[in-house]
């Protein structure tokens, strides 16, 4: 075996002159001199012949003038000296970690996170950084000395059996990681498989109205993937600079498939942009159902997992640990499409939806535009507040919604709600 | 390593098998070569550098390739990597490049007078002549693996030794992050700009990354020379001019690179080479001289003959479009350049463009005027 691990050794490294002369670069004429300690687990920035040292931080800090994201916002040049020669305990780097926000800059009115995590313990490791993005995005929630709240018990839903007229469709998604396997910006393909093999055990596991299959990408026949795509369950190697930047696409189509119930009605994605997002979904207005579905199923798996020593990666600052630090906490996206032809025209229905803490998307997803008046309407928040909680809000937002529709129907005029609380 | 945890501390916990890619449904070079104990040999290894196995194959894992046309599927990190990973990179190279083996000496001659000929392409059919290589300095991880800071050094390095070229070899510096409006449209009109990748196979291997710091374009006044600084490579270098003249643009071509490794070495560093790979560039497919020395040329009759195909292949040439890799040709008009770069110098392989394209002229000027070919078929080079 070679003794490619012999930086991983203790040691004192004295670290030479550094010069480069160069137009312009960053580089210029800069002399750096500092002890480098090197100790089991840290991570050096390579060193290798011919006497080409240690690139000092200032050479390696990203260009971030041009860039409008939450990393960028976050990352200044001492909070990158701090962070960037630890690592997690399997090796993942701040590099990596904010190298998709690196790569994309983003866009002047839509701010991006513009980083991911690689492993449960980075956000730990790399907390300088992750805690003020996370509190941005997450609208004030402060990991420093909040607890996020888990609540799963459907029973406490009130309502939520929508006038059809309407509301289409409701939906509820989330995702879960498996704890002690690496994330997908950074697992390998070996950790991918397990993860793989994990959960579509469990899932065979599930009974009833549960009962399903899984398709593997890479096995499943022509007419199976001609089905999933009209039943809309098909998922596709990701294109979004912002996935594939961050590695997450890797190996493509190993390791990935999705399973479904035979209702259709409970849908796991496995190794798409996390180790599992969970979708329960209906068409009409009974979002109880699809929300009481949505927890049995997740506590169904959770347990059979469990079975096998497995559990979710969960902690009682970030709630369930997702790759992306937009989707902690909760990770759930509970949503609708409603039609809202007169509502969705009058000035106000962006002062509402705010207030009511609801977000609105175009029928395709995030990124899509509304067609014919209707729309994706679901929850803005993801962490501080319970998924009960979070329901309850698009519940009660919702008809909310589908009231001054009626109102404006009736030649009635409607009122901006009072803004809602947010962490409840 | 380009992203994700592709360095070897974690995938040691589990078996050989278990990390194995998927390949039974690629056909690229690594892929034909990489067996499961191959894998098993050499997945623990890492270059100086901590460039990985896993690292040079991902672009090979991730693009399984075309059924008629055979990527390369691996990168190199670094220049170890090369010898790190010979047990594949060793066959790879030797099926891309006509049986290139192991024990083989690459010749290097710059030296333009030992050209014959290449002034009186005939211009009414050679539109333009170009002739280009890559360089790498030795000392810094190649664009796969190189960090901001490195990459930053190479522009720094690079900036300063084109800096010093004079005569008709001056020029400027357009950096792509600084550029402004105005540069930027007189660079695409000249057919200068390069952007950033968009082909999978470069991007899998993170050669895009933190675009665009540290990449830009330097060209000489006369628009004649031409070198992309961290695109693909540390350095591609391109002399070009319209019409036949290849002797003068590849005068140019030597003149500039000997210039510019002179300024280099002045300075403490030298490029990547060595007397079995030649010139050592990021994929393999550009190892050896790393040149393509082509023209744009007007064969509108002969392109139709059935024996086009053969012809190009006994005269060890190869056709593109005129956008270059992977276009269609436009008009009648072929992109037409050596299909070698290893195992042949580079005065070699020049002469072959010179001698095959004048050939090709001469059967297309037959056709025009309904002669037959056949006495002009050449032999096998």
């Amino acid at each position: 075996m070679a003794s490619s691990f012999a930086r991983i050794l203790s040691s004192k490294r004295k670290v030479g002159i550094l010069s480069l002369v160069g137009a312009g670069s960053l580089t210029v004429g800069f002399f750096l001199n500092r002890e480098q300690h090197v100790n089991a687990g840290a991570h050096v920035r390579r060193i290798y012949p011919p006497s080409l040292v240690l690139f000092p931080n200032s050479a390696e800090y990203p260009d971030l003038r041009k860039h409008n994201n939450c990393m960028a916002s976050h990352l200044s040049p001492a909070v990158y000296a701090k962070l960037c020669n630890k690592t997690t305990p399997n090796g993942y780097t701040l590099d990596e970690a904010i190298q998709t926000g690196v790569d994309n800059p983003g866009h002047p009115f839509i701010k991006t996170v513009g980083m991911v995590a690689g492993d449960e313990e980075s956000y730990e490791v790399f907390a300088d950084l992750f805690n003020p993005v996370i509190k941005e995005r997450h609208n004030g929630y402060d990991p420093c000395n909040m607890k996020h709240p888990t609540d799963l018990d459907s029973s406490k839903i009130r309502g939520g059996q929508f006038d059809e007229k309407y509301v289409l469709s409701s939906r509820v998604r989330t995702g879960r990681s498996i704890r002690g396997l690496s994330l997908p910006p950074a697992c390998t393909r070996a950790e991918r498989r397990e993860v793989e093999k994990v959960v579509v055990d469990a899932l065979a596991g599930l009974k009833g109205d549960l009962a399903g299959k899984y398709y593997s990408l890479t096995q499943m026949t022509e007419q199976e993937q001609q089905q999933l795509i009209d039943d809309h369950f098909l998922f596709d190697k990701p294109v979004s600079p912002l996935l594939t930047c961050a590695g997450m696409a890797r190996d493509w189509p190993d390791a990935r498939g999705i399973w479904h119930n035979n209702e259709k009605t409970f849908l796991v994605w496995i190794n798409e942009e996390d180790h599992t997002r969970v979708i329960s979904m209906e068409k009409g207005g009974n979002m109880r159902r699809v929300f009481e579905r949505f927890c049995k199923g997740l506590q169904e798996v959770e347990r059979l997992i469990q079975e096998k020593g497995w559990e979710f990666m969960w902690n009682e600052r970030l709630g369930y640990i997702l790759t992306c630090p937009s989707n902690l906490g909760t990770g759930l996206r509970a949503g609708v499409h409603v039609t809202l032809p007169r509502l969705s025209k009058d000035a106000r229905f962006p002062k509402i939806l705010d207030n009511l803490r609801l977000q609105k998307r175009g029928t395709g997803g995030v990124d899509t535009a509304a067609v014919g008046n209707t729309f994706d309407i679901s929850n803005l928040d993801r962490l501080g507040q319970s998924e009960v909680q979070l329901v309850q809000t698009v519940i009660d937002g919702v008809n909310y919604l589908i009231e001054c529709e009626k109102k404006l129907e009736r030649g009635q005029d409607i009122k901006i709600p009072a803004p809602i609380s947010q962490f409840k | 390593m380009p992203f994700g945890n592709t360095h070897n501390q974690l995938k040691m916990n589990y078996t050989a098998e278990q990390e194995y890619p998927d390949l039974s449904k690629h056909n690229n070079h690594m892929a034909k070569v990489l067996t499961l104990e191959m894998y098993a040999n050499l997945r623990d290894k890492q270059t100086p550098s901590g460039f990985t196995l896993d690292d040079v194959i991902q672009t090979g894992v991730d693009n399984p390739g075309h059924p008629f046309i055979m990527t390369v599927g691996c990168v190199a990190g670094d220049e170890e990597t090369y010898e790190v990973f010979k047990d594949l990179l060793d066959p790879v190279i030797e099926d891309r490049h006509g049986g290139y083996k192991p024990t083989d000496k690459h010749k290097t001659d710059l030296n333009p007078d030992n050209l014959q000929g290449g002034d009186d392409l005939d211009p009414n059919y050679v539109l333009s002549s170009r002739v280009r290589t890559g360089r790498s300095i030795r000392g810094f991880c190649l664009p796969p693996h190189c960090s901001r800071g490195e990459r930053r050094g190479i522009e720094g390095l690079s900036v300063e030794a084109l800096g010093a070229l004079d005569g008709d070899l001056k020029g400027k510096y357009y950096a792509l992050k600084d550029m402004t409006e105005e540069e930027q449209q007189q660079l695409i009109d000249d057919h200068f700009l390069f952007d950033k990748p968009v082909s999978p196979l470069l991007l899998a291997s993170g050669m895009a990354r933190d675009w665009p710091d540290a990449r830009g374009i330097w060209h000489n006044d006369n628009k004649t020379f031409l070198v992309w600084v961290n695109e693909e490579d540390h350095l591609r270098v391109i002399s070009m001019q319209k019409g036949g003249n290849m002797k003068e643009v590849f005068t140019r071509f030597c003149t500039g690179l000997t210039k510019i490794e002179e300024l280099f070495k002045e300075k403490g560093h030298e490029f990547m080479w060595n007397e079995h790979l030649g010139y050592v560039l990021t994929c393999p497919s550009n190892l050896g001289t790393g040149l393509r020395g082509g023209v744009h040329v007007k064969l509108p009759n002969l392109s139709k003959h059935e024996k086009f195909g053969e012809i190009l292949k006994r005269l060890r040439l190869q056709k593109r479009g005129t956008g270059g890799v992977d276009t269609a040709a436009v008009g009648g008009v072929f992109d037409i350049s050596n299909a070698d770069r290893l195992g042949f110098s580079e005065v070699e392989l020049v002469q072959m463009v010179v001698d095959g394209v004048k050939l090709l002229v001469d059967m297309e000027k037959c056709l025009e005027a309904g002669q037959s070919i056949d006495d002009l078929m050449p032999e096998q080079k």
